[in-house]
């Protein structure tokens, strides 16, 4: 079988031990290392994502899934940075300043790279100004914040607020989620976009960054 | 007047199919094993890393009115404000499963193993949870030892941040309570450290006096709809 289609498969079903030996197989067969991550790690993702988006299979396999995709992606970032392979975009990932729950930040995030972005994460209590200063450094076209506190929240507004004040309103677009947040707090304070949970926030950056499939 | 509760972390594992409830997963044959093996390990890890405790201090209804006050951010009307004057006692708590559960889950993140730190906090947060209940129940056995209480009496927790009660109700309730002495941190925005920590106020009293209708303006937004089944505890 082909081997990129065997990395797919096996990642699938979580394997990261063999995810591993069959990138590293295909890296020493000559395989372009963009065709090794699109056509072998995230052609099995893109399959675990909508699964999951179907509701046959669970977040813990999602996450498996995920494992076996670090597992070949260890062995390719170098080779990709080499060969500047880009990905689908960038998006600066964070939980707002004052929070430190980032379960599901880091949730989003792999769901990201999942889906080919690359993801820059600030981790967690990030003051404003550092999620712009990120997005302007890396040219990240998106912002995406997360708050598990109402305590917190005011925090997105001070970025989208902050975006705009530096003339950025169309360059860099923001999301957000978080359990206390909603559709109608995204709208109040002006971001581009609310994800209800880590696949739809994927969802939501891709209609963002043109990458949403019609 | 207040103590400490300890625990071990195999008195406040909390109940397999309550994990796999909350995490949506289905309970029995219908979880494959590879899933089983994943909440197994996530048991085991959660085992040798707990160290499980709690505070509890006795309130008076007046002191308690004042910290339920807090910075005036409560809902308009909620039901604490109705149950709380029917108790018979009250206590503040606060209870943590420990700062190295934490700290591992976040580990395995940085490790590239997210299914692993995703389960172990999952059984974490039911943990944290049920410490609550546990320092409720313990505070109800001392009260009928020494006879402080009628036989009808019963106990539940309630926490800021739910029904009502705004988060940074927090603030005088550790003010009132000193939690540090446990471990137990709130920064400025009302989170608390370790973050597998709950706090909130224990309410002894019969069932009835727990029984409120759950039409509030929040409820409309509440995701969990768990007042009905605390209600049926107690009654």
């Amino acid at each position: 079988m082909d081997t990129l289609k065997q990395i797919a498969e096996h990642l699938e079903r979580g394997e990261d031990e063999r995810v591993h030996e069959l990138v590293s197989r295909a890296i020493a067969a000559g395989l372009p290392p963009g065709d090794i991550l699109n056509h072998g790690l995230l052609a099995g993702m893109t399959v675990i994502g909508e699964q999951f988006r179907l509701r046959e299979i669970f977040l813990p396999d999602v996450l498996l899934a995920a494992r076996a995709m670090y597992a070949g992606l260890d062995l390719l970032k170098p080779l990709l940075a080499r060969d500047g392979v880009p990905s689908a975009g960038k998006v600066v990932i964070g939980s707002v300043q004052g929070d430190l729950h980032d379960i599901g930040k880091n949730l989003v995030g792999i769901m990201l790279k999942g889906a080919g972005f690359e993801v820059v994460d600030l981790g967690h209590d990030v003051p404003a100004e550092r999620f712009v200063d990120a997005a302007v450094e890396s040219n990240a076209p998106v912002i995406g914040m997360s708050a598990l506190l109402t305590t917190t929240m005011p925090v997105m507004k001070e970025v989208v607020d902050l975006v705009k004040r530096r003339g950025l309103e169309g360059r860099v677009r923001t999301i957000v989620g978080g359990a206390p947040v909603s559709e109608s707090f995204a709208r109040e304070i002006g971001a581009d976009a609310y994800g209800f949970d880590a696949a739809n926030a994927v969802e939501r950056v891709k209609g963002l960054t043109g990458t949403a499939q019609v | 007047m207040k103590w400490r509760v300890d625990w071990t972390a195999a008195d406040s594992t909390p109940d397999w199919n309550q994990v796999l409830r909350a995490q949506g997963l289905p309970a029995g044959e219908a979880l494959p094993p590879r899933l089983v093996a994943l909440v197994d390990d996530a048991f085991d890890l959660y085992l040798r890393l707990a160290r499980p405790r709690a505070l509890v201090g006795l309130v008076d209804p007046r002191a308690f009115a004042d910290i339920y006050a807090g910075d005036g951010l409560n809902s308009h009307e909620t039901p604490l404000e109705s149950i709380a004057p029917k108790a018979e006692r009250l206590a503040l708590f606060v209870a943590t499963v420990g700062e190295r559960v934490s700290a591992e889950v976040s580990e395995l993140f940085a490790r590239h193993e997210p299914a692993r730190g995703y389960m172990l906090d999952a059984v974490a947060s039911e943990a944290a949870d049920g410490l609550a209940h546990a320092a409720g129940r313990a505070f109800l056995e001392r009260l009928r030892d020494e006879g402080a209480v009628t036989d009808q009496a019963r106990v539940l927790p309630y926490s800021p941040g739910y029904c009502g009660w705004h988060v940074s109700g927090q603030r005088r309730l550790f003010a009132a309570l000193g939690p540090e002495e446990i471990g137990v941190t709130l920064n400025a925005s009302c989170l608390m450290l370790p973050l597998k920590s709950v706090s909130g106020v224990l309410v002894v009293g019969p069932g009835v006096a727990h029984r409120f209708h759950p039409t509030y303006a929040f409820c409309e937004h509440c995701g969990t709809r768990q007042c009905r089944d605390r209600m049926a505890s107690v009654r």
